[in-house]
């Protein structure tokens, strides 16, 4: 398929089909409704359902369900959305069922507004759900990442039988930008048999598959969350994904930024560079795991001063960015989050404050 | 080589279509874009504005504080976004419903009256096309013919309103070069 000029939104419901994904509920929300406006209009197309959820806890135990049956299965809402979503996340974790669930954030606390935000970090890399849960978090910075982070997560759901979230800002979602879809996925043979109560007529063992989170038995339980654990651990093993840019130079100042506020970086790094100051970034491409390692590396170069976290939130990635520098430099903040997205020359602003004159 | 377009007036003006279709033939062209719209609270009678970037290299910040050039359709996006505009860019302004003018002179003011010619081609809903035509022949940022060609894609399937908007995206050619 050659480039086609697409919203995010729509994108992201192209790149889950064409990543096999046939099952689709959702509940509209600004600044996504695009999704379910175009998978409303495409998934009868290709055989497949969306149906609207009467609510968003409705949603996430409608996704339960369908992955539990061992059927791909997405989602997409918005913060106060995916709140709501969060006690469904949560059992899906504990029944180790594949899902993706999309967040395209806006900004908060309650309703807040409906603009671009990254004030979810913390809730989906730490506190999407109770117990010890946790999801496999992707942070796309353009649309056609988008696209791919789409239709990765899918696999990844199901390599790790753990949901993978894909975190936007509302501009990944509002944005039109040019795409090309890679070719449908072709993805590993699935093992749901031995797990996903789809019929006893789809396997040879007579042995019936159960998915449940409940496990009274406290040594069952501990036994349960240290698979999990293990889940968590692989995943920091063989997940990291991150950028660099402008690492090569002898930069002061490093930057750690994601999703479109990245970007926003980049063009105040290269703005920067005219006027002979080197700064350089780490663009995490997955926040959960984190890229501590390569923080830490691109932190501790002898040329670097300071570190500054630069998100649409009032500070949330910078304790994963502290808790990688291990206090071997200064780790700032600057952002805002109201819903305006940072301009480059107000990036550079905060930058400049860094630097002694 | 990056440059950047606002199209702001009120929704249902048609502010986001003319910047797509500016997006559009830029893509055609092989180059890179970046459609980024305002999507607040907006409605019909509102504000609306979209941003369009264009450029020859990867797109980094699609957010921008100063775009090159800016197509105006109603007052109070004039008065709120008249001083963004760098210098040497072209402000065309919809004369029809502004009567003042950006108040700038380091730039290349454009007055057409959208609206009138609009309805002279037999519709003011295509203004935006006429304001689009008019801007794209005064800022030469993309040729007309590439325009030309996403308007035929955009209403091809109704007959009728392409023959308008084609008329329109003629008839602002036409006030851009008077």
């Amino acid at each position: 398929m050659s480039k086609v000029l697409m919203k995010g939104n729509e994108a992201i419901g192209e790149a889950a089909i064409r990543a096999g994904c046939l099952n689709y509920f959702a509940y509209p929300i600004t600044p996504q409704s695009e999704v379910a406006e175009y998978l409303s209009r495409r998934m009868p197309e290709v055989g497949g359902v969306f149906l609207q959820g009467e609510s968003e806890v409705a949603v996430s135990y409608m996704i339960f369900g369908a992955a539990a049956c061992g059927e791909r299965v997405f989602t997409t809402s918005s913060s106060p959305g995916i709140s709501l979503m969060s006690e469904g996340v949560s059992y899906i974790v504990g029944a180790q069922c594949p899902a993706v669930f999309v967040n395209i954030m806006r900004g908060g606390p309650g309703l807040g507004g409906i603009l671009p935000s990254q004030a979810d970090y913390l809730q989906a890399t730490k506190g999407i759900g109770h117990g010890d849960c946790r999801l496999l978090v992707m942070v796309p910075a353009s649309v056609q990442e988008a696209v791919e982070m789409v239709m990765m997560a899918f696999p990844l759901a199901e390599k790790y039988r753990n949901p993978v979230m894909i975190l936007g800002d509302g501009l990944i979602g509002q944005m039109m930008e040019p795409v090309t879809f890679p070719d449908h996925l072709k993805t590993p043979p699935s093992n749901k048999n031995d797990w996903a109560t789809n019929g006893m007529d789809t396997r040879k063992s007579k042995t019936r598959n159960l998915v449940k989170s409940l496990y009274l038995d406290p040594e069952a339980l501990n036994a349960h969350n240290l698979r999990l654990k293990a889940k968590y651990d692989r995943m920091r093993e063989e997940e990291i994904r991150y950028e660099t840019y402008n690492t090569d130079t002898d930069y002061q100042i490093l930057i750690v930024s994601y999703g479109t506020m990245s970007r926003v970086c980049q063009s105040a790094i290269d703005t920067l560079k005219a006027k002979k100051i080197e700064v350089a970034l780490v663009r995490p491409q997955n926040v959960f795991p984190f890229p501590e390692q390569a923080v830490l590396e691109a932190a501790s170069k002898s040329s670097c001063r300071h570190v500054l976290s630069v998100e649409m939130s009032m500070g949330q990635m910078i304790e994963d960015i502290q808790r990688s520098v291990q206090g071997k430099r200064p780790v700032h903040w600057y952002g805002k989050c109201g819903g305006d997205v940072p301009t480059p020359e107000e990036v550079m602003e905060a930058v400049e404050k860094l630097i002694p004159a | 080589m990056q440059s950047e377009v606002m199209f702001a007036g009120f929704g249902g003006q048609g502010v986001l279509l003319s910047g797509k279709i500016l997006a559009e033939a830029a893509m055609e062209k092989q180059l890179e874009v970046a459609w980024v719209p305002s999507y607040g609270p907006e409605m019909r009678g509102g504000t609306a504005y979209c941003t369009v970037v264009i450029s020859d290299r990867p797109i980094r910040s699609p957010i921008i504080r100063n775009p090159m050039h800016m197509v105006v359709m109603n007052r109070p996006s004039l008065e709120k976004f008249a001083k963004m505009v760098k210098p040497g860019g072209v402000i065309l302004v919809n004369s029809s419903l502004i009567p003042i003018t950006s108040g700038r002179n380091d730039v290349d003011e454009l007055r057409v009256p959208v609206m009138d010619i609009a309805t002279n081609v037999g519709d003011v809903r295509s203004a935006n096309i006429v304001a689009l035509g008019a801007f794209v022949a005064r800022s030469k940022i993309i040729d007309f013919e590439l325009i030309r060609q996403m308007v035929r894609k955009e209403f091809g399937k109704k007959e009728k309103s392409l023959k308008i908007n084609l008329a329109a995206l003629e008839e602002g050619r036409k006030a851009a070069s008077v």
